[in-house]
């Protein structure tokens, strides 16, 4: 990487630090989501641990809620960072500088990457002495269950930015739509063989039904099934292009259309 | 005279619409030259295009002697652009505002270039300040020190002193010709203040409907259309007299 787009990534980064630094409120809310999700979501674990303790084994379902958050804060942080400068009317001085796409889409990664840390850590260290499960007893798997999903996040992220890029501000909402388009056959709360056998093969394409299949096996198998991390991987990569090849089309397609100097409120 | 832009047959259709048809100017180093034009002439198109905010249906754009559209990001390091209608965050301060831009541009020292411009645009007071508490004239001021954060050798200029004072607008005036000579730098402005246009520019391009309809100095001009003000050039273009 050359110095000038190191230059430019840090140049980004920092005005979204500024951003975030700028509001304290901003700040707690990041944390305040992730944090109510494990609230409600360890109680439900407490009244169903009495009754149906299969369900609850292992802390499995808290773990899965905070690591499930993590794909929709990585998601959300990218794509929220993006509709700023929306809102802020700036992506014509951003693009009238020599600022490359690839270069706005590492920067919107990195603080993605940071907020949802901000978000998470808060929510995972509650856990621990509330309801006494601790997604860090996982050790490292969690890392890769972690940034599997963060990478689908992006993956969302490509191409809810390439639609807002193209489409504009009506196209806000996707922002929280998108990623519960792929909640039922990620199997977050249940195994794959609970869904309908065509489902099945839905979720055979999704990478996230291979990391909660996993996070399952390691939770209550003990068993480290590195073969469903690593179709997770690939096919992450695969969706990752694909998003951002989208965004790189609709960029262009903005260009053609002269949708960037007008982008905005 | 070494020429710093040069478009050549360049047209711009948004579907059946012609926004810019043909269009071949010439800008020389070392100049100011205005565009002007009424409401839809295609001035903003125009400034987009050169900018490569906006790709070209037809034609070539070559500045600093290279293709632009092939060519765009070692040029656009040497250029800038501000513009009332579109701004800058609104949650940063005006410091941490010019710190992002002179960073983007990859200035050596960002710092410093970013005191230099506050003390040239005399916003000292206000630097750390965010920009929504700005008044507009002072959000002009801020972007315009964006567009000269990287003394960039070609600027475009779209109304630079849109919602300024008469004598703030007097001044920046003044500071955009000092900059020019100083520089050597080439500026091209869209602007309807046509006594800035006088005062300020070497060169007018005029537009009507896409189109280029008139071009010279402003004295060429006011000789042609026999009139004692631009605006009078103006309104008899815009109106089709003399073509």
């Amino acid at each position: 990487m050359k110095i000038g787009s190191v230059s430019r990534i840090q140049a980004l980064l920092l005005r979204y630090l500024y951003v975030l630094r700028s509001s304290w409120p901003r700040i707690i809310e990041i944390a305040y989501w992730p944090t109510m999700q494990l609230i409600i979501w360890g109680f439900v674990s407490l009244h169903f641990g009495a009754s149906q303790p299969e369900i609850t084994a292992s802390g499995i379902l808290i773990s899965v809620v905070l690591v499930w958050d993590s794909l929709f804060r990585s998601h959300v942080s990218y794509t929220l960072s993006f509709l700023e400068e929306m809102w802020s009317r700036n992506l014509g001085n951003l693009f009238v500088a020599p600022l490359r796409p690839w270069e706005l889409m590492i920067a919107l990664a990195s603080i993605s990457l940071i907020r949802t840390f901000i978000g998470m850590i808060p929510a995972a260290l509650l856990a621990i002495p509330f309801f006494g499960v601790s997604v860090f007893d996982m050790g490292l798997p969690l890392i890769a269950f972690f940034f599997n999903l963060v990478f689908t996040g992006w993956a969302i992220s490509q191409v809810v930015t390439g639609i807002l890029i193209r489409y504009g501000l009506g196209a806000e909402s996707l922002t929280w739509v998108i990623p519960f388009l792929i909640a039922p056959v990620s199997c977050i709360y249940y195994p794959l063989s609970t869904l309908p056998e065509w489902l099945q093969q839905v979720a055979h394409w999704i990478p996230t039904s291979y990391v909660f299949e996993g996070m399952r096996y390691l939770l209550l198998e003990g068993l480290w099934r590195e073969d469903l991390l690593i179709k997770a991987f690939l096919l992450n990569c695969f969706y990752f292009t694909l998003g951002m090849s989208i965004f790189l089309f609709a960029f262009r397609s903005a260009r053609k259309n002269g949708l960037l100097l007008q982008a905005g409120e | 005279m070494s020429l710093v832009l040069q478009t050549h047959r360049l047209s711009k259709s948004f579907g059946s619409v012609n926004a810019v048809s043909n269009l071949s100017i010439v800008l020389n180093k070392s100049s100011i030259t205005a565009i002007l034009g009424g409401n839809g002439a295609g001035k903003t198109t125009t400034l987009s295009m050169l900018l490569g905010l906006l790709l070209p249906s037809s034609g070539r754009i070559e500045i600093f002697g290279k293709d632009f559209i092939s060519n765009r990001y070692p040029a656009l390091s040497r250029m800038n652009f501000s513009s009332p209608y579109v701004d800058l965050p609104q949650r940063l301060t005006v410091r941490e505002n010019l710190l992002v831009y002179a960073k983007l541009y990859g200035l050596r020292q960002p710092s410093a270039s970013v005191d230099n411009m506050l003390q040239t645009f005399q916003l000292e007071e206000f630097s750390d300040r965010r920009l929504r508490k700005l008044s507009a004239g002072q959000k002009t001021r801020v972007s315009l020190a964006k567009a000269l954060i990287n003394k960039p050798e070609l600027l475009l200029l779209d109304e630079p002193t849109a919602s300024l004072d008469p004598e703030t607008a007097g001044w920046v005036r003044e500071l955009l010709s000092d900059y020019q000579k100083e520089e050597g730098a080439t500026i091209l402005l869209a602007s309807h203040d046509m006594k800035e246009v006088e005062q300020l520019c070497q060169k007018v391009i005029l537009l009507r409907k896409g189109k280029l309809v008139e071009e010279g100095s402003p004295s060429e001009l006011l000789t042609k259309y026999d009139r004692q003000t631009m605006e009078d050039v103006f309104l008899d273009v815009s109106k089709g007299v003399n073509q």
